[in-house]
């Protein structure tokens, strides 16, 4: 196995890439720092989605509560621009984090269908109740204070901050998956009722996994949000149906329960949508639904699975254990 | 011998149905007790019940001297009784491992733990236990993709791994061919005897229950029909009449 000389070029060519791309491309800047959202959505939603095997439609929550509270502490803190948006930030993943633990134990509880029904009312009530309150400006949303540099920075100030993010999110979730919170979520997504026969704390384990998500979306919210410089209720903070949808697609376009296939998917379909609105202005959202169409039909298990199984199946035993077509040798019966 | 675990006295219905009615057993410690009984007999509404999957309506359960019959599952896993289902069940698309690896036990569990690597003897008692069970070849294999027999033993495996002091075996031999349940007495015999688990196990295969148990309890219709020696309740003209009906 080459796997581990491998490693740490491809990590240090990725690195150089994200480096100067804002550089190079410096008219796209913002779609880019866009994309490191993306990222950052997939990878939280798969934690859930593809690695404990809950279907979470609200988590979209967490990076509008993130958004928010960042944009109030920019709003009434009086520092700086820099330390305003630093310890906005800090809040922004704190508090997320404390309404994931708050909300988890009871709407973990739910499985399957109810649990994703839940989380969908969870993420359209938060829409509507930010919509009515005065004090973070209600319907007709909340600004962020300017960004003091000059315009060509502020692109790619946020662009580099966004990647961060993701940096951050990636190298943590590959960490975790790792340890045992790894494969016990695993387990839960496997068969929950077993993980709690062997003595699991099955809440413990699944309110941690949610206050990780929320963590990073939060973090998220704060600074997308003021890369976008207005914060609609319904259009930004809780886009239910756009980002909050999006997250999932991305997941499972990549690969849902492997580490790789959300950075890969919302890649692709972060770049596909561009094209699309570029290209095909009107027709867009048709032909986003037929690729959506197109990938679940076709690709059920993600790029990242797609590659994986069609080489398993090529190289037998050797790639990650995966064989599915293999015959196991003697089998004991 | 001291009880480990106690019934005394258990019933449980569902609406109208009686599925326990005053049931009183004793598991002595490090010992080895069968459960038979026709099918719907309440063996399994049992065994749920001293698991914690659903709560008595009336009597006591009790392990090591301790009321159980109010905790949840988890709560009495970690206590240190494990259970295997009737239909087995596995962590499917992770590896035979990785089920190994998060088998450990998890009585004493803070932060810390929760989000650290599985140390080298964790490993190495994994793979030994795999040994054990004659699946170490199989170790990075997807366990959703072996047979139905193999992962009967791996669920074995990982029940040790979690080292309880008590294991309830729904039906350990059950879809396995003949061969390899001889084996598969061996092995809980093992068990018992090498590591000191104490073993409660519903069987329909006789020569399972005289090969492994030293004490049998017969439910028909959910009541307690009778207890004895597994030679004894053979001949027991009570248990033939609600096997194979009253001539």
């Amino acid at each position: 196995m080459t796997k581990p000389f491998r490693q740490p070029a491809i990590y240090a060519g990725i690195g150089v890439i994200v480096l100067v791309a804002p550089w190079v491309a410096p008219s796209i800047v913002t779609q880019m720092a866009f994309l490191w959202l993306m990222v950052v959505f997939a990878l939280t939603w798969d934690i859930m989605g593809g690695q404990m095997g809950y279907n979470s439609f609200g988590n979209i929550l967490f990076f509008g509560v993130g958004a928010y509270v960042c944009a109030v502490v920019q709003r009434d803190s009086g520092l700086r621009y820099s330390s305003a948006l630093a310890l906005g930030a800090a809040l922004a993943a704190t508090a997320a984090t404390v309404v994931a633990a708050i909300l988890g134990p009871a709407v973990l509880a739910l499985r399957g269908h109810y649990f994703a029904i839940a989380t969908l009312g969870l993420g359209i009530a938060a829409a509507d109740i930010a919509a009515g309150w005065h004090y973070i400006g209600a319907a007709s949303g909340i600004v962020t204070p300017l960004f003091p540099g000059a315009i060509g920075d502020r692109g790619r100030f946020f662009y580099y901050l966004l990647f961060l993010v993701a940096a951050f999110a990636f190298s943590t979730l590959r960490w975790l998956y790792r340890t045992r919170f790894g494969l016990a979520i695993n387990a839960i997504r496997d068969d929950e009722e077993k993980a709690e026969a062997m003595g699991i704390h099955t809440t413990r384990y699944k309110t941690a996994a949610w206050c990780i998500s929320a963590l990073f979306l939060g973090l998220a919210g704060a600074v997308a949000g003021n890369l976008a410089g207005f914060i609609d209720p319904h259009e930004f903070a809780f886009a239910g149906s756009s980002y909050g949808v999006w997250m999932i697609l991305m997941a499972i376009l990549g690969g849902r329960g492997t580490l790789w296939g959300p950075v890969i998917g919302a890649m692709v379909f972060h770049v596909t949508q561009e094209l699309f609105w570029t290209y095909l202005l009107g027709w867009q959202r048709v032909a986003m639904g037929l690729f959506i169409l197109l990938v679940v039909v076709f690709f059920p298990t993600g790029i990242v699975g797609w590659f994986q199984q069609s080489w398993s199946r090529r190289l037998g035993c050797a790639a990650g254990g995966l064989t599915p077509d293999v015959p196991s040798g003697q089998t004991g019966d | 011998m001291a009880a480990l675990l106690e019934v005394r006295d258990a019933s449980k219905r569902f609406g109208g149905v009686v599925a326990n009615k005053n049931i009183s057993l004793s598991v002595p410690a490090a010992g080895i007790v069968g459960l038979i009984g026709p099918n719907g007999s309440g063996k399994t509404t049992l065994f749920k019940s001293i698991v914690g999957y659903h709560p008595i309506d009336s009597g006591s359960i009790t392990f090591e001297g301790r009321e159980v019959s109010h905790l949840r599952v988890a709560q009495i896993a970690r206590l240190g009784v494990i259970r295997t289902f009737q239909q087995t069940r596995i962590y499917g698309k992770m590896t035979f491992m990785q089920n190994m690896q998060i088998s450990v036990p998890h009585r004493h569990e803070g932060l810390r733990s929760m989000f650290s690597k599985f140390s080298r003897e964790v490993q190495e008692q994994a793979e030994s236990l795999l040994e054990f069970v004659g699946l170490r070849s199989k170790c990075f294999l997807p366990a959703g993709e072996l047979s139905f027999g193999q992962q009967k033993l791996l669920e074995l495996a990982m029940a040790m791994m979690n080292r309880p002091k008590m294991l309830l075996l729904d039906e350990p031999t059950a879809g396995i061919n003949p061969t390899l349940i001889n084996d598969l007495i061996a092995r809980l015999k093992r068990a018992n005897a090498d590591f000191g688990i104490t073993l409660l196990v519903i069987e329909h295969n006789l020569r399972v229950i005289m090969n492994l148990v030293q004490h049998v309890y017969c439910l028909a219709h959910g009541e307690l029909l009778a207890d004895g020696p597994p030679e004894a309740i053979q001949n027991d003209q009570s248990v033939i009449n609600a096997y194979l009906g009253a001539r």
